[in-house]
């Protein structure tokens, strides 16, 4: 049991660093306004999908390593990660069942909400130069991209047995 | 972990982290690596041979210039051991390639292929043809995050070459314009100054050039006048960067050379 439970690690790993690669690709000055969150967005799901193996503590980890990929304080996107991981994993029950366009809004909300966390941690350090209503843009484009990438890792999961 | 941020202790925790960062960074630069290839691969003989000579005109242009430079080398230094000031020493250069942009569009940063483990530094001053980029912020084992002179939180010290009248040049976060901070009104700039770092903030070299005024107003409601220029390094355009090292000691009395 204890064997079948860690199952397709790597796999999951590897749709960070996906996600990361495609944090960091260089885009036009006006599409880089609206990037998607991608590494919450994996993370959100993730913390779906297994909600005993990815947690508080993946969010946390993966936001540190973002941190360092942006040049970000350390420990902005950790804290926005975990926050969302933590609100994700509350209501994993009921987002497993929500209706695609419903389950768009809420990755909205829980984007944005780690968007906004991170823009309060920027803004305390003195950092931002842009209105938060920005920070929502790239929350938008993520709910629009959302059942794209649901597919994509859900074919991911079921491809590599990641259970 | 924020409070942290102020001091130096996460550092060792940040480097360690970047051998995690650097493969993403270097994985994303893959396709506009290859753009870059198969649109060098396509090049026609014709632009090639105008190319050639472009630049076979260019080397003869800067050679006669070097050499005036030497005989000017020496008489400065003939010069300044008159002047009883030490003789600055030429600063050894580091090439690297810039394999990231900064996601964030309200940043002026980038991410260069060379690390600590290349003997990059923090506070390290880098350069393109056209003059001062910026400095380096952020030490990773096979990166390094430098951040920009356009960047809004930055400012460096700097000179009109024309008559010596210093300033403070700031970023405002656009990547083609900066500021120079609380000139009187009365100071004499010009639109066409170029202006040239002076070495004061103990951090850039002195006398590179780094920005050209663009435009010069008065407000009489206002204190000071503003003051905009333009970078002269290829800020948004550059791929390749040098990095000076400080090879001499710190100059210890700027002043006497004025």
């Amino acid at each position: 049991m204890r064997e079948r439970e860690s199952r397709g690690t790597p796999a999951v790993i590897a749709t960070f660093f996906l996600a990361a690669v495609l944090t960091v690709l260089p885009l036009p000055e006006a599409a880089s306004l609206g990037r998607p969150e991608w590494i919450s967005m994996v993370l959100i799901y993730w913390v779906i999908a297994l909600p005993h193996r990815v947690g508080v503590l993946w969010g946390f980890a993966v936001g540190l390593f973002q941190d360092v990929l942006t040049g970000a304080v350390l420990g902005q996107h950790a804290v926005a990660l975990a926050l969302v991981a933590y609100v994700a994993i509350a209501a994993h029950k009921r987002i497993r069942v929500f209706p695609p366009l419903q389950q768009s809004v809420v990755i909205f909300l829980l984007v944005g909400t780690g968007a906004l966390m991170s823009y309060t941690v920027q803004n305390a350090v003195g950092r931002v130069l842009v209105p938060p209503v920005w920070v929502l843009l790239p929350a938008l484009v993520s709910a629009l991209l959302w059942r794209p990438a649901f597919s994509v890792l859900r074919w991911v999961r079921r491809r590599f047995l990641v259970r | 972990m924020l409070l942290d941020q102020r001091s130096e202790h996460v550092q060792p925790l940040r480097f360690a982290i970047g051998y995690l960062t650097a493969p993403v960074h270097y994985l994303a630069h893959v396709p506009s690596a290859m753009g870059e290839w198969a649109s060098s691969q396509a090049v026609s003989r014709a632009d090639l041979q105008s190319e050639k000579n472009h630049l076979e005109r260019q080397i003869m242009i800067l050679q006669q210039r070097v050499q005036r430079l030497a005989v000017l080398e020496a008489e400065n230094v003939r010069l300044r051991e008159l002047l009883n000031s030490s003789a600055e020493l030429d600063a050894r250069v580091l090439a690297a390639e810039i394999i990231g942009i900064e996601p964030d569009p309200s940043r002026q940063e980038f991410v260069i292929n060379k690390g600590g483990h290349a003997g990059v530094y923090r506070g390290q001053a880098v350069l393109d043809a056209g003059g001062l980029l910026g400095q380096v912020v952020d030490i990773g084992p096979l990166t390094a995050r430098v951040l920009l002179i356009t960047d809004a939180s930055h400012a460096l010290s700097v000179q009109v070459n024309r008559n010596g009248v210093r300033a403070i040049l700031a970023g405002i976060g656009q990547p083609d314009r900066v500021r120079l901070l609380f000139v009187p009104d009365t100071a004499d700039i010009i639109e066409g100054d170029l202006l040239v770092s002076t070495g004061l903030d103990q951090r850039f070299p002195r006398g590179y050039p780094v920005a050209e005024v663009i435009r010069v107003a008065h407000d009489p409601g206002a204190p000071f006048a503003i003051v905009e220029a333009r970078p002269t390094a290829n800020i948004d355009r550059a791929s390749h960067v040098l990095l000076v090292e400080r090879t001499a000691p710190r100059r210890e009395r700027e002043g006497g050379t004025q």
